[in-house]
């Protein structure tokens, strides 16, 4: 019995050893690229960290779509409807990005308070709306009603 | 009247599947044989109900019948035919009639061709059957009915299918999807009636063998054509993005090839009889988790119909009771059926462990990636989502050993192999291989450090399974005739099927390398008359015009595509605007061929100007991706060809005589 012993130490140890080089490996790759959702009020409150990738998003304010006239640099205003921030991104918005219409957009904070976009995203159907951007919105307006009273 | 007869069908067949699920076992129960018989002919009679269901709702749709809600929600007059044949299946309701048809197609297949099976196992087999059938008929009859009426006011006019839908890939994605999610019910039937009996032999290995290579071949299928879809559909040139919904399938294929190669040891061996019941388990498992990400919509995706709290926590309890009644099974008749075998160090058995962990380890990270969003909403850790790049770093590294193990396990013996052996067989492939991987670092040497590595290991790796494969290939042709290639065409179809899986996977490899560190993307702003050099080709924006479709009006952008002053090619990117919904589409030019496709899309005309936001793309081999696709799943196919899994197996056990032919 000995030799099948040692035989099923040595694959149990393996097997242990092998799980958690993965686990390791899958927790570290986990924290490198994981990326947090913020709002326009977040960001504007400074609640947002400068560096990081992260998203955001709201809705595209109607008339701040600005276009370069020999590149396709475009910047435009995302809202809750409480706070603006001012997105800069160089490349192709997609066929459903239209003012009023709620987007995602995936890029960095700088420290002047713009954002970087590496990537816009707006969904293939016009009654969506990114769950994230219809909460950031209906937690900008509770928030609004509640200070209210008190004014 | 039509979709009056579907939903009663419906009815009928959740008749027909209650029986087929519950008589059966209590007749087993109370020794009364009789009663146990009455499953094949249920299963029989719920097929015909379901789809003659099937079809009311089809051909609802091409009739154009508005009252009825999911068809006026998901099809317009103006749609042309096969696109509605295809939206049949574009929404919740008609999806999940889709897949309660394929599930009572393969039940159906199972009755009929399972004649060489022990009358109490197929009856087993078909009451499990029956037992999912019934889940799925409740939810649809009862929180997702696709024949629900708008009366008594109903539009004249359907609100037409999402544009993005309206293609040939519609028609055949979907089926060939659901077909291989819904196919591992089958292997996970056998496994639940294999715990029942308590028993697992060989023999119960060779019969849930081909049936879960069938599954396999459409899942892979089904896989490859979606990621073709995405690529000249969505308009941006990628073909896997790791979104829910793709990991959601992906994930019942990584446990499926796995229960592919456990399966072929319990068979050959007698090895791994309980882990390769769990796998069965598992793989229809992820089947059903897949569904309930989709259509409750927990997670976002570009996939995500609009959802439903009920749908989802429905079908969530649906889950948790098929898992934990399928564990709890396991756990008190798991140990019955598991044996030791013995087998050295270096054999087949310990490749095909390897090849089981590693695959379970992937799914399990791909797993926790999908979930991190739920999982980090739930512990208050805010909304995160989880990047491509996590996905690609884990499976990236895992999958690494795995390919290369994909060299060595034809090779290696069952039982026990000499390590000397091993090194003789596999030097000069070896050789080459870093020959090979090594001359195109140089010719790729501008790169930088992790992209040579990367083509590094790709290309070494490619070269070691394809070589590896078809010599042994090449050996095994020698000892059928004297004529080593003519040999090669008669070796049987379970080693052709696997050199095929192995070749196309070595293939689809090729493509994810080459065209992931070789193409050249540029998203410019071209005007008309103007040129872009992107690779050596270059790319003429020659004129916009106008053109009218069945159900839509687009705007047509000709490139004329020339190298060295010689056209090479002429592409039409077009950007839709459907009739009914008003939406727009982007419709991508390709030219494609073995070496590189030439992808022109068309973003948006920028204001105030007549000039393009354009993309233009070179892929190199990006074709690959779905030819190895397509001979991976030839590979499933030729597999479950082999004459042996439908010789009518004696009435005695014919075990001990299964076990000497282990040494294939």
């Amino acid at each position: 019995m000995k030799p099948l012993r040692k035989r099923r130490l040595i694959f149990v140890i393996s097997i242990v050893v092998g799980l958690g080089a993965a686990i390791g490996l899958g927790l570290y790759a986990m924290q490198q690229n994981i990326n947090l959702f913020y709002s326009p009020q977040e960001v504007a409150t400074g609640k947002a960290p400068v560096g990081p990738l992260i998203r955001l998003g709201g809705l595209v304010v109607a008339g701040s779509v600005k276009r370069d006239a020999e590149s396709l640099q475009v910047s435009f205003d995302l809202t809750d409807n409480a706070e603006k921030v001012t997105v800069s991104y160089n490349g192709i918005l997609p066929d459903l990005f239209r003012e009023g219409q709620g987007i995602v957009t995936m890029g960095k904070l700088q420290e002047d308070g713009q954002f970087v976009a590496e990537e816009v995203l707006a969904k293939h159907d016009e009654n969506y709306m990114s769950p994230e951007v219809a909460e950031a919105i209906k937690k900008a307006e509770a928030e609004a009603k509640a200070r209210k009273p008190k004014e | 009247m039509i979709p009056e007869i579907g939903s009663l069908a419906l009815a009928f067949g959740l008749g027909l599947a209650l029986v087929q699920f519950i008589i059966p076992l209590v007749g087993i129960l109370t020794h009364r044989w009789r009663l146990a018989l009455i499953a094949r002919p249920a299963a029989i009679g719920q097929f015909f109900f379901v789809a003659l269901s099937f079809i009311c709702l089809a051909y609802s749709f091409y009739s154009n019948d508005f009252s009825i809600a999911y068809v006026a929600s998901h099809s317009n007059r103006s749609l042309p035919v096969a696109y509605r044949l295809g939206a049949t299946w574009g929404g919740h309701e008609g999806s999940l009639l889709l897949w309660v048809f394929l599930l009572s197609s393969w039940t159906l297949a199972v009755a009929l061709l399972s004649r060489s099976l022990p009358a109490l196992t197929r009856v087993r087999v078909l009451a499990v059957l029956g037992a999912v059938s019934v889940g799925f008929l409740i939810f649809i009859i009862f929180t997702s009915n696709p024949f629900a009426r708008l009366l008594p006011v109903y539009p004249i006019d359907g609100s037409d299918l999402n544009p993005l839908l309206q293609d040939p890939g519609m028609v055949f994605h979907p089926p060939l999807l659901y077909m291989g999610y819904v196919g591992f019910s089958v292997a996970f039937a056998f496994a639940i009636a294999a715990l029942l009996e308590g028993r697992i032999d060989t023999l119960w290995a060779r019969w849930v063998r081909p049936w879960t290579q069938a599954a396999w071949m459409f899942l892979t299928l089904g896989i490859a054509a979606g990621s073709w879809w995405a690529y000249y559909e969505l308009g941006w040139g990628g073909w896997w993005f790791w979104d829910p919904v793709e990991n959601a399938s992906f994930m019942p294929w990584l446990i499926g090839t796995a229960l592919l190669h456990s399966l072929a040891a319990t068979e050959k061996r007698g090895v791994f009889k309980a882990w390769t019941t769990l796998l069965a388990i598992a793989a229809f498992s992820f089947s059903l988790l897949g569904t309930f990400l989709v259509r409750s919509g927990v997670l976002t995706s570009v996939h995500s119909f609009a959802s439903d709290p009920v749908r989802g926590t429905y079908i969530l309890v649906f889950l948790g009771v098929v898992v934990g009644a399928s564990l709890i099974l396991f756990a008190i008749r798991g140990s019955k059926v598991a044996v030791t075998s013995w087998y050295n160090l270096l054999s087949r058995e310990l490749l095909f462990l390897i090849n089981n962990l590693i695959l379970v380890v992937v799914t399990v990270m791909i797993l926790l990636g999908t979930l991190q969003p739920i999982i980090a909403e739930l512990l208050g850790m805010g909304k995160v989502s989880v990047g491509p790049p996590y996905f690609n770093m884990v499976f990236n590294i895992l999958m690494t050993p795995l390919v290369f193990l994909i060299g060595l396990g034809p090779i290696v013996n069952w039982r026990q192999y000499s390590f000397d052996d091993l090194i003789k067989r596999t030097r000069v492939s070896a050789l080459v291989s870093l020959m090979a991987a090594g001359s195109m670092v140089v010719i790729e040497s501008q790169k930088a450090l992790t992209d040579l590595l990367q083509i590094f290991i790709g290309i070494f790796l490619i070269v070691w399974v394809v070589l590896l494969n078809i010599t042994d290939w090449w050996k095994r042709g020698s000892k059928k005739s004297s004529n080593s290639l003519v040999g090669m065409t008669k070796v049987s179809p379970s080693f052709l099927g696997m050199y095929f899986a192995h070749i196309g996977l070595a293939i689809v490899v090729i493509g994810v390398v080459l065209s992931s560190h070789l193409s050249v993307e540029k998203n410019v702003r071209l005007g008309i008359g103007q040129s872009q050099s992107v690779s050596g080709y270059d790319f003429k924006f020659d004129k916009i015009t106008n053109v009218t479709g069945p159900n839509y009006d687009a705007l047509r952008g000709h490139f004329i595509v020339s190298k060295d002053g010689e056209q090479v090619a002429e592409l039409h990117a077009e950007k839709r605007q459907y009739r009914a919904s008003r939406q727009w589409m982007t419709e991508a030019g390709i030219d494609a061929n073995l070496m590189r496709d030439l992808y022109v899309a068309l973003g948006e005309q920028i204001e105030n100007s007549n000039d393009w936001a354009v993309r233009i793309y070179v892929k190199p081999f990006i074709t690959c991706l779905w030819l190895g696709g397509i001979l991976m799943g030839i590979g499933g196919l030729l597999a479950m060809s082999d004459k042996r899994y439908r010789s009518r197996v004696k009435k005695k056990f014919g075990v001990e005589e299964n076990q000497v032919i282990g040494v294939a």
